[in-house]
């Protein structure tokens, strides 16, 4: 296990396609260095967003989860951000129940023009989440993907 | 699971081999489960290396291909053809970000190595998953929708009118013709504005393949690439323009004078009845509801007296109009910085200080003073003006572009004001830029003129005096940056070349569209050097001063490049597109009806006779939000099933944040 001082969290960060993982890529372009601890996965959009992937990748071993997504307002699906929203709401009360801290689960948004916020946000997120300390889920036993069906 | 996956490491030059350490990822990719075979190359887009791809889908058999290198919003299209021309279906490939990702935003050589190998080993994970899918092919409706009637617009729709597709031009003016029409002289030529636009605007105007929409604007968009329909507000003219002839005898006759805050910038007044200027296309007049006598007071009606056909109609009202076209281009302009946001140079207190919109309009022969260069007092021609360059731009406080026509419109100011007064003119800039064909010329020529050149930035411009020489005169304040002094000096004019700002409505014309505006405010495009009339949107191309501040020339070939991009897709009757979209397995769906509402699109449909949903597969557009919200997980999302998703949530973490050499997941 990470010895505490030097711990590094790892961060699972989703992404729309429209906006902040262009973000990101626009952060690439512009060469912001930003903390290396969150890896990115793609959605379509923050609508995609099953609360499941969320306790995946806690359970997984990932010390918080970045979810990101359009401006409200600014969906490229017209309003499912908002979704998302109101989805992801939902989510923290249940994270709440299980324990997890309210710093280990965020939602940002950020327009395909924001690679620098979106850059800073990212560095916040891992300072906070390094100060809260590991998660160590893993350990758990706990099977979410049970909670989703397989799918042809 | 037996899929042959086939990793390829891309050096990209030093992009990202200078960071990550690309043959330590591909030896380790190798070891990952699944993986046939891993490479690294200098560079994976060049056509060897994507050979390197063709020739191991043949030799080794591969099932699946990931590439690590750049952005898929770059290359993804060319490593999946690459895949399509060795026989793998396309979408059996995944792309990882290794360049904006990684290499480009870690500083740490060790640890960017180890988060190269998490996103790797989340590739390989998600790539067995993926299913051979299909394109999905579409029509295009040949119609075009243009947004904006400025020169841009204009040359958009007269080059694919002419090649014989339907054009709709939209314009919220009375008239077409934009900021175009209000110029004096163009630069470097100094030919006239109105001479070249006009005969254009004309054309636009006669075009039996342009339906020209002016006083009106888009209201709502549906659809996608090739099949939008467009709501449009054609708003009330009062005015029958299947009757009126365009005589102006209701402009001449009407009472009521209004000043003309568009078209002569506050210079002039015109009539509640009015066509912004005698050019106008088209030549019907507006009234102006909110200053008609009429409509205020409920009498006059002189317009209706005199008008010899019986063309005005006080009770016509808006029309809502529903056109469908298959593209867009929005060609919507810019917005003059007001440079009373700078209250240091006095614009709109000392009533000598004027902007450069005011002095086109001024030096214009069809403008207020008759093209006149005077002072405010209607007579005294200025003995000495000061042209002030990036008034509101290359300014942290304001807007940090440069506004990139300044430069030229102020050197074009120089010689105006001298041809016609003879004034000793000062031109105050921070950097002169003069970059495209002819230009650097033109300022060379100016030089030559006499015209004095001051390097600094004007700290504010004042009538507080100090010495009798500056009696009666602005005072031009700032710091000599060439001399290394503070300099005073007195002027009779001072002309504010004001920078370029995006259209104050631009972030709501964006949101009509699905198109993103940059943090200044512009129209962003899909690449900024490699596609810069696209957009994120299939369909939606942009061009001229919407995508950012550019000169008539630039905006033109805008224009025509939008114009050609647009023709293409027409010419080629039918285009694919991403076969991502959501599907219900009538087997497990329990007919819950959750997912019905949250569709924008209205793909789901309830089918009452088998009690399951149903979606659409024309209108889902595959955001996969009711992929997430069914409970029963009948729903699944093509190329981002929930298989996939978690596999690559797996991936992401099998590899710790430490580097541990040589270690396989």
């Amino acid at each position: 296990m990470t010895e505490p001082g030097n711990f590094e969290p790892i961060i699972v960060g989703f992404t729309c396609n429209w906006c902040s993982y262009r973000a990101a890529d626009g952060a690439g372009m512009a060469r912001i260095k930003y903390a290396p601890n969150v890896r990115l996965i793609r959605l379509m959009c923050s609508g995609r967003m099953d609360p499941v992937f969320v306790l995946k990748a806690l359970s997984e071993g990932a010390d918080g989860v970045l979810v990101t997504g359009c401006h409200p307002g600014d969906c490229h699906y017209v309003e499912q951000n908002i979704k998302a929203m109101r989805r992801f709401d939902l989510l923290k009360k249940t994270l709440a129940e299980f324990g997890i801290e309210d710093g280990r689960v965020k939602l940002i948004w950020a327009s395909a023009a924001e690679g620098i916020l979106l850059a800073e946000e990212i560095d916040r997120m891992v300072a906070e989440v390094k100060a809260l300390g590991p998660l160590n889920w893993k350990e758990i036993a706990w099977a979410p993907e049970e909670l989703v069906p397989a799918q042809p | 699971m037996s899929e042959r996956v086939g990793v390829y490491i891309c050096h990209c030059g030093s992009n990202i081999a200078g960071v990550v350490d690309v043959e330590e990822v591909s030896r380790w990719a190798a070891t990952l489960p699944d993986v046939t075979v891993s490479r690294d190359y200098k560079f994976m887009c060049a056509s060897l290396g994507q050979e390197m791809i063709e020739k191991d889908i043949h030799e080794l058999g591969l099932t699946r291909v990931v590439v690590g290198a750049c952005s898929p919003h770059l290359h993804e299209a060319t490593f999946r053809n690459a895949c399509k021309r060795a026989g793998l279906n396309p979408f059996l490939f995944e792309m990882v970000s290794l360049r904006e990702q990684v290499s480009w935003v870690t500083a740490d050589k060790k640890i960017a190595t180890q988060k190269a190998k998490a996103l790797v080993a989340a590739g390989v994970r998600r790539v067995v998953h993926h299913q051979p899918l299909e394109p999905i092919v579409v029509d295009i409706d040949p119609n075009v929708l243009i947004v904006g009637g400025g020169i841009a617009g204009i040359q958009a729709a007269l080059e694919i009118a002419d090649s014989g597709h339907h054009v709709y031009l939209v314009e919220r003016e009375p008239s077409i013709g934009g900021h175009m029409a209000q110029f004096d002289k163009t630069f470097p030529t100094l030919d006239c504005s109105a001479c070249i636009l006009t005969p254009k605007m004309f054309s636009v105007g006669q075009h039996p393949n342009i339906t020209l929409l002016t006083w009106s604007e888009v209201e709502k968009v549906d659809g996608f690439i090739g099949n939008f329909t467009v709501q449009i507000r054609k708003r009330a003219r009062k005015v029958d323009t299947e009757l009126c002839t365009g005589c102006m005898v209701c402009q001449e006759k009407c009472p009521k004078k209004v000043v003309d805050t568009v078209f002569e910038v506050g210079m002039a007044k015109r009539k509640a009845i009015y066509t912004p200027f005698p050019q106008a296309v088209p030549k019907y007049p507006v009234i102006d509801v909110q200053n008609c006598t009429y409509y205020l007071k409920g009498t006059c009606k002189a317009c209706e007296k005199f008008c010899p056909t019986g063309a005005i109609d006080f009770d016509q009202q808006d029309e809502i109009l529903k056109v469908r076209v298959g593209n867009v281009i929005l060609a919507t302009g810019y917005d003059l910085f007001d440079p009373r946001r700078i209250p240091e140079y006095g614009y709109g207190r000392l009533p000598n200080v004027i902007t450069s919109m005011e002095f086109e309009r001024m030096t214009n022969v069809s403008g207020p003073t008759a093209g006149k260069v005077i002072l405010k007092d209607g007579s005294t021609q200025p003995e000495t003006v000061a042209i002030v360059h990036c008034v509101g731009s290359r300014d942290k406080n304001y807007n940090n572009y440069c506004s990139s026509i300044c430069c030229m419109q102020s050197l074009k100011f120089a010689h105006l004001v001298k041809e016609k007064t003879g004034a000793k003119v000062y031109n105050f800039y921070i950097d002169m830029r003069t970059p495209a064909k002819s230009y650097d010329e033109f300022y060379q020529r100016m030089l030559a003129e006499g015209t004095v050149f001051v390097r600094g930035r004007v700290a504010d411009v004042t009538e507080v005096t100090r010495t009798p020489d500056e009696e009666g005169k602005l005072v031009v304040q700032l710091y000599d940056t060439l001399e290394g002094r503070q300099r005073r000096i007195p002027v009779d004019m001072v002309i504010l070349s004001a920078g370029l700002e995006p259209r104050r409505d631009a972030a709501e014309l964006g949101k009509i569209f699905g198109v993103a505006c940059s943090s200044d405010g512009w129209l962003i495009e899909r690449h900024p050097k490699l596609d810069p009339v696209a957009t994120m949107t299939d369909g939606i191309f942009i061009a001229g001063c919407a995508q950012g501040p550019k000169d008539i020339p630039a905006s033109v070939a805008q224009g025509a490049a939008a114009a050609a991009r647009v023709m293409g897709l027409i010419g080629r009757e039918r285009v694919s597109l991403e076969p991502i979209r959501a599907t219900v397995n009538a087997e497990t769906c329990s007919g819950c009806r959750i997912c019905n509402n949250l569709c924008p699109f209205n793909a789901i449909t309830f089918l009452e006779d088998t009690g399951v949903s149903d979606i659409n597969q024309a209108l889902c557009q595959g955001c996969g939000t009711c992929v997430a919200a069914c409970p029963a997980g009948a729903i699944s999302g093509t190329h981002f099933s929930n298989e996939q998703i978690m596999a690559q949530i797996e991936g992401l973490l099998a590899v710790d944040f430490q580097a541990m050499e040589g270690q396989p997941v």
